[in-house]
């Protein structure tokens, strides 16, 4: 046993060592340079009404936990954070739209112990371009990872809820607030 | 402004008195202009202070949705402790060659509670304890089983290492075994009988991951303790400690290397190493090495999954009795209708199994639906049909069929 002694040592120190927020790959500021280029785009608020929370439950498969989501918009363009529950722990998605496609979608927390590939382009990059067809349905499915099948299951409600706000605002004037 | 307004009600008070017979002097006009100019300086009072009300209005309602916002984002923070699990009730109908073997039974296999604890966002606690089939105790059937209890640290971005009882990185149903998950009432026979899952062990593991889809886990822990003696001889299932007051002399490692950089796409590779699958020296049964394969890939509503498994264990008793290679493999295609009512799949599977105890060499076909009404309950029917290797064993071959209800939360 005393020859697996410095091995369990070695994990408990480096352990010791980690700094840092565990997960966190990108801040908002992070995000909306990536998404426009700066940190201070036009923001504005959608108060979640019950047309919207009716939408919203049905894509997200339960009512959202908000009363308004705040976003951000330059253009055409909208950028939206959202926080959805993978297994057990909340996963926070930011997801830019423009013209009612999505441009991308990052994760920028993720504190699940499984499903860590939704992070990276090979899976995010099938975001892009999706879009609600007319009958409401995503314009294309979205590929699962085995053993991460409830990570992707939230990324992919994100997308949808923030594609059915972003034509909201659209489709109905909103009263932009100060940056 | 204001003498506009002052005219428009002057001409609005002479065309609104069209029955007064004579026209007002200048005085009398003065005197009205000078009332109106009451009048409007009073609307104007209200008016500011009616907007200065609606302003004060916004900053309440303002203030009340960034409180309400803050209350309802701390209500979806994750707590420090979670709990989750899922469950499988199983009924079986299995017609034997030898009647006396036929399976007539409904079973509460699996009742598992998930509990996981935060210290901080580096050092979380994950644990699994299991009730199978509804009732433990002397003389009943289950037992309550602790299949996990680590406390994972999180290195870096990209490595992460756990200490404690852990489900170990082989095959695809070890470490992925909630019902909603899988095809077929029963879990394929391969991770059961070559890969003894749910295979839990006690020790530490580091694990790394990288953005091209591949990631690595290298395990070491608590060994197998096979028996040697009587009608489990040589059954690895039968070796699993599960880490109760568990031999230690004779440690095993664990490595895995995965791929799964293309979406649908999921490789996998294990190797483990028993440096005595007894954990007892001269017995017989020296060392054991697992080489495991695993694949899954899915385009579209098509999924194709596969594993293969092989033993090669060392030691002069294993190898008179025959034992001493164990194989199994199956392939599983499978397809996914998603309706508005939920989602119904269909699959078949074929598997092939050569462990120890003749009655653990067979082949066996079946194929069957999956219904969920919702992504994490599951309706499940399928067929099987097994055929043994050897004719001593024919009368355990059967035929039949499975129902069965799933969960996880």
């Amino acid at each position: 046993m005393l020859r697996r002694l410095p091995i369990l040592l070695l994990l408990v120190s480096v352990a010791s060592f980690a700094e840092g927020e565990a997960g966190q790959y990108q801040t908002r500021s992070e995000f909306l340079i990536e998404s426009f280029g700066h940190d201070k785009p036009a923001s504005s608020i959608v108060w979640i009404n019950n047309e919207l929370r009716a939408n919203a439950t049905e894509v997200l498969g339960h009512a959202p936990a908000m009363l308004r989501m705040r976003y951000w918009y330059e253009g055409p363009r909208t950028a939206w954070i959202i926080d959805e529950i993978g297994k057990e722990q909340n996963i926070t998605f930011g997801v830019v739209i423009e013209n009612g496609e999505v441009q991308s979608l990052r994760v920028l927390h993720f504190r699940e112990t499984r499903g860590w590939e939704i992070r990276y382009p090979f899976f995010t990059r099938q975001f892009s371009a999706l879009r609600l067809t007319n009958d409401g349905s995503l314009s294309h499915g979205i590929d699962g990872i085995s053993g991460a099948t409830l990570s992707v299951k939230a990324a992919t409600r994100s997308a949808n809820f923030a594609l059915v706000l972003d034509e909201y605002t659209r489709t109905t004037s909103q009263t932009a607030s100060a940056p | 402004m204001n003498k506009t307004i002052c005219w428009l009600g002057f001409a609005l008070l002479v065309m609104a008195s069209p029955a007064r017979s004579e026209t007002p002097n200048i005085e009398e006009i003065w005197a009205i202009v000078q009332q109106q100019q009451v009048e409007i300086d009073e609307l104007k009072r209200k008016l500011a202070a009616a907007d200065a009300q609606l302003a004060a209005a916004d900053q309440k309602i303002e203030a009340t949705g960034d409180y309400l916002d803050t209350f309802a984002m701390s209500e979806m923070q994750q707590p420090s402790t979670t709990i989750g699990g899922y469950g499988e009730v199983h009924y079986n109908n299995l017609n034997a060659d030898d009647s006396a073997r036929d399976v007539d039974q409904i079973d509460f296999h699996r009742f598992v509670l998930f509990f996981g604890h935060e210290f901080t966002d580096r050092i979380r606690f994950f644990s699994e304890l299991e009730l199978e089939h509804s009732l433990a105790g002397d003389g009943a059937p289950g037992e309550v089983e602790l299949e996990q209890a680590y406390v994972d640290f999180t290195l870096t971005d990209t490595l992460s290492a756990k200490a404690g009882l852990f489900l170990l990185p082989v095959g695809i149903l070890n470490e992925t075994h909630e019902p909603p998950t899988f095809y077929g009432v029963e879990r394929n026979s391969v991770e059961s009988d070559i890969i003894p899952s749910t295979w839990w062990e006690a020790g530490a593991a580091v694990s790394g991951h990288y953005e091209t889809g591949l990631s690595w886990d290298f395990a070491m822990h608590s060994g197998l303790a096979m028996p040697t003696t009587g009608g489990n001889a040589f059954r690895v299932r039968s070796g699993r400690q599960k880490v109760a007051e568990a031999l230690a002399s004779d440690p095993a490692y664990t490595a895995r290397l995965r791929y799964s950089g293309i979406p649908g796409l999921d490789l996998g590779l294990s190797y483990q190493y028993q440096t005595d699958a007894s954990q007892v020296s001269n017995d017989g049964l020296d060392e054991g090495q697992l080489l495991s394969a695993n694949a899954i890939y899915s385009i579209g509503d098509f999924t194709f999954k596969g594993v293969y498994a092989s033993w090669d264990f060392s030691g002069a008793a294993i190898e008179a009795a025959g034992a001493d290679s164990q194989t199994g493999w199956f392939l599983e295609p499978s397809y996914r209708f998603r309706t508005a009512r939920g989602d119904f799949g269909i699959y078949g599977r074929y598997q092939d199994v050569d462990a120890a105890r003749a009655q653990d060499q067979f082949t066996q076909n079946e194929f069957g639906v999956n219904y969920w009404p919702t992504d994490n309950v599951v309706f499940k029917f399928d067929f099987r049909q097994r055929e043994h290797n050897l004719a001593s064993e024919a009368g355990r071959d059967f035929d039949g069929f499975d129902i069965g209800l799933g969960y996880q939360f």
